[in-house]
């Protein structure tokens, strides 16, 4: 059970690292997935979307980590 | 797509891909080698490539079943989540924010475990199920990679090639370097692979949902161009978002 436990952890490691990017990653898709084939976007519309919406989640993504890393000021400063 | 231009990207993403995962494999199943002997390390390894030809053959022919939108967008989701995941690490790691991954650590790590346990006469156990566990991780890896960038476009045959050029470079540089194989810039291939998979997963994606991309099949290189640019301004971009953040 330890050796399929440690498959399971290692296949959700490949997708999930940063549950930020993943989850506004897997929305932006959802979004697109619904409402492309509808016609609610235009495809034209709907392919710029996708691209600079992803780009634009991985660079807050990696400016979220710049950041995380201020020093923490104490309280009452 | 041009044939050439389909077998080039998909060669050439299966490829570096695998390389990452296979230096990781090869990397313990030498520390196993070297310190347990080589029996134990081949068993394991033998072991975990029959479990992952199961795995293969069980997945393989259901995705015949599947139809293709559907495909291409699951496909391109997963592509996408692992191939930012990576992109993010290999900008913090190029950009100084985060440590660099070191084969060598990884190989003294490993070693001196097994060494721990030699005294036990379990040993020879022990060494083969940390060969046959590393071997089936990062065999899973290399068989997603293979299954995602070769059923997207439904060229298998691609990104096969491409794996086992990647374990054959690896083995026949290992038996002569007889070292981890440390000098390999594990970063700058997961910055390359992090894009080009990054790249194919947006495409499919689209695709199946029904996007039409400007240029056609083109549009994939023209995607791949835009990832990349993208990190590497992200890189610099956080190098000195760190330095303001430290002052």
């Amino acid at each position: 059970m330890s050796a399929l436990g440690a498959v399971w952890r290692e296949l959700l490691g490949l997708f999930v690292d940063d549950g930020n990017l993943a989850v506004q990653a897997t929305c932006l898709l959802a979004l697109l997935g619904l409402t492309v084939p509808t016609g609610v976007i235009p495809p034209l519309v709907g392919a710029w979307l996708l691209v600079g919406g992803l780009l634009l989640i991985l660079a807050l993504s990696v400016l979220g980590h710049v950041l995380s890393l201020r020093p923490k000021r104490r309280q009452g400063q | 797509m041009t044939n050439l231009t389909l077998a080039v990207t998909t060669t050439g993403a299966a490829f570096l891909a695998s390389l990452v995962e296979v230096v990781e494999a090869f990397t313990i199943l030498l520390a196993v080698g070297i310190t347990n002997g080589w029996r134990p390390a081949f068993a394991g390894t033998a072991l975990a490539l029959v479990a992952l030809a199961l795995l293969v053959g069980l997945a393989g022919p259901l995705l015949a079943l599947v139809p293709i939108w559907l495909l291409q967008s699951v496909i391109g989701l997963l592509l996408i989540l692992f191939g930012l995941r990576w992109l993010r690490k290999a900008i913090l790691r190029a950009a100084g924010l985060m440590a660099l991954r070191n084969e060598d650590a990884a190989y003294e790590r490993e070693s001196a475990a097994l060494e721990a346990a030699r005294a036990d006469r379990r040993a020879a156990t022990i060494a083969g199920i940390v060969a046959f566990k590393a071997v089936l991780l990062e065999g899973v890896e290399v068989a997603f990679i293979v299954l995602a960038v070769g059923s997207g476009k439904g060229r298998m045959d691609f990104a096969i090639a491409g794996a086992l050029a990647a374990v054959v470079l690896v083995l026949v540089v290992g038996i002569f370097v007889h070292r981890p194989l440390s000098r390999v810039p594990e970063n700058t291939l997961k910055f390359a692979v992090g894009c080009l998979v990054s790249g194919f997963g947006i495409f499919w994606f689209g695709e199946g949902v029904g996007i039409l991309w400007p240029g056609g099949d083109f549009a994939l290189v023209a995607i791949e161009l835009a990832v990349l640019l993208v990190s590497l301004a992200l890189v610099q971009l956080a190098a000195r978002a760190a330095e303001w953040v430290r002052e």
